[in-house]
């Protein structure tokens, strides 16, 4: 039996003031698109961060294609990537240089090319030579994407991959994670409070709020369960409910 | 792909990535020479007037400008791994970096080779304008030269990595440590007066420091004509002990860094 891309058992990390996550449990099986849904302060990014090996958790189990991220996360980094709106590449370097630098950093054979083919495909070989920092935030994203891309992970994590663009180009990125999931048949897990794009984009959903994870399942279902027309619906229930109406799911 | 131990690959890889940083801005590049070269010109003429005014340094004129030039090996070596550093701060790149296989032992040894560089980079013209100057070169001091600058340049690592350690910790309002600490080590490193002048309670100090013996062998061997071995090997082995301390400090204050979240906040 295949493992799943991730598997998170009582995940816990509590800062002197807060708990940011609070035990929570799930698995996000190969070749699925998964989202993290939840308000500001959920715990989103926080998750995201223990996945990507950046913020040690303060309990719990983290396992990430089959390893152990917390005991060997060198084995598996070079399998994964990830991608921020909210966390730019260096603005003085080119989006070359951007690019050449990841791309040696993930030990990548045939560089030039890789950058050229992505380029191609994501459409910023007109500003490769350009510093990143005097591009527009949809030409950011792009970027940001093709940096994320360069090792062609079998896991890519997403914060908000389409947050501060406009309804054109935030369509054309969701179009192209499809087809990137398509054809690699790579593991996406987002963190998002888009609830148009998770519904498009996801088969599994986890609402988060407050640290916990308070339900899950497959935006229809999901949608079903709270007798609601879409996932924004479901997601506002949740958020203004009480905490004693949500009962975390194990 | 290596996934497991050592990439000289990933150390070349931000290596690169400091020096499109260096070669991106040439203001940035005159300054590393700027201060070298100035300082150069006001020890050089102050040594000429001392010449003719001073039976110390008329025993070797090229005293003042050795300790000037060497002095600036120390805080070049420390600044250089600090600004690169910084670099990465202000970028807020941390966390970028750090999703990758780059380890963080990897990183440091960048940021030591991009220290070299810019060490080498800022005191080249300098210790060169001088020859025509004043028709002195630091160059004839020989093999204690290199001795000389491998124990100042790597005194300045230790300093610049406890320096990022504590920017790590504390965050950018730490910034400002990167400019001002090793000032406070200049007035007891015996630069440019024998350890013999300080108060006896501060000799314990100054003697702990690699940097005091190699100030002290620079005047033997200008004054006498004499390498002290001994003071080598005793500078070498402090070195060795605040490189690891520094080291330690710098690698704890990363793991901090990813307990508390830190890495991918940190910046500006």
């Amino acid at each position: 039996m295949i493992e799943p891309a991730v598997t998170v058992e009582n995940l816990v990390k509590r800062y002197p003031a807060t708990v940011a996550v609070d035990g929570i449990s799930f698995a996000v099986g190969r070749g699925v698109t998964a989202a993290l849904l939840g308000g500001n302060g959920a715990g989103k990014t926080t998750t995201l961060s223990i996945l990507l090996g950046l913020l040690l958790p303060t309990a719990g189990k983290v396992r990430v294609l089959g390893e152990d991220m917390l005991r060997h996360r060198y084995r598996v980094l070079p399998l994964m990537n990830f991608s921020s709106p909210f966390v730019d590449l260096p603005h003085r370097l080119t989006v070359r240089q951007n690019l050449l630098i990841y791309a040696r950093l993930y030990g990548l054979p045939q560089r030039h090319d890789r950058i050229e083919n992505l380029a191609e495909d994501l459409q910023i070989g007109e500003f490769l030579d350009r510093p990143a920092g005097k591009l527009s935030a949809g030409q950011k994203t792009r970027v940001a994407l093709a940096k994320a891309l360069l090792n062609e992970p079998e896991l890519l994590l997403l914060d908000e991959p389409t947050a501060s663009l406009d309804p054109d180009t935030g369509d054309w990125v969701r179009c192209y994670l499809e087809g990137y999931r398509a054809r690699t048949g790579a593991t996406i897990l987002m963190a998002s409070h888009n609830m148009a794009e998770v519904e498009r984009l996801c088969s599994e959903v986890m609402m988060m709020k407050a640290g916990r994870i308070v339900d899950r399942g497959s935006p229809a279902a999901l949608i079903d369960r709270y007798g609601r027309t879409n996932l924004e619906e479901v997601f506002l229930h949740i958020a203004r409910g009480s905490r004693a109406e949500l009962e975390p799911v194990s | 792909m290596n996934r497991r131990g050592f990439s000289a690959g990933r150390v070349w890889a931000m290596l690169l990535r400091y020096l499109y940083l260096l070669r991106s801005s040439w203001p940035r590049t005159l300054e590393l020479t700027y201060w070298p070269t100035l300082q150069m010109l006001i020890w050089g003429f102050m040594s000429q007037f001392l010449y003719v005014n001073s039976s110390y340094v008329f025993r070797a004129f090229g005293v003042l400008l050795a300790a000037v030039m060497l002095w600036d090996v120390l805080f070049r070596g420390q600044l250089g791994l600090s600004m690169s550093f910084l670099e990465e701060m202000w970028a807020r790149n941390l966390g970028h970096l750090f999703v990758t296989p780059l380890r963080p032992y990897e990183w440091v040894l960048s940021l030591l080779s991009m220290s070299l560089i810019r060490v080498l980079l800022g005191m080249m013209p300098a210790a060169l304008l001088a020859i025509p100057l004043y028709h002195y070169s630091i160059f004839s001091m020989g093999l204690p030269l290199v001795a000389f600058f491998a124990v100042l340049l790597v005194m300045g690592w230790a300093l610049g990595m406890a320096i990022c350690g504590l920017i790590l910790r504390q965050g950018m309002g730490a910034e400002g440590l990167a400019w001002t600490v090793v000032f406070t080590l200049s007035p007891i490193s015996a630069v440019y007066y024998p350890v013999s002048i300080l108060p006896a309670w501060l000799q314990h100090a100054s003697w702990a420091l690699p940097s005091t013996y190699v100030f002290e062998g620079m005047r033997a061997v200008l004054f006498s004509g004499i390498f002290r071995a001994d003071y080598l090997l005793t500078a070498l082995a402090l070195d060795v002990f605040y490189l690891t301390l520094g080291a330690g400090a710098f690698l704890f204050a990363f793991h901090d860094a990813r307990r508390r979240g830190a890495l991918l906040q940190m910046g500006e």
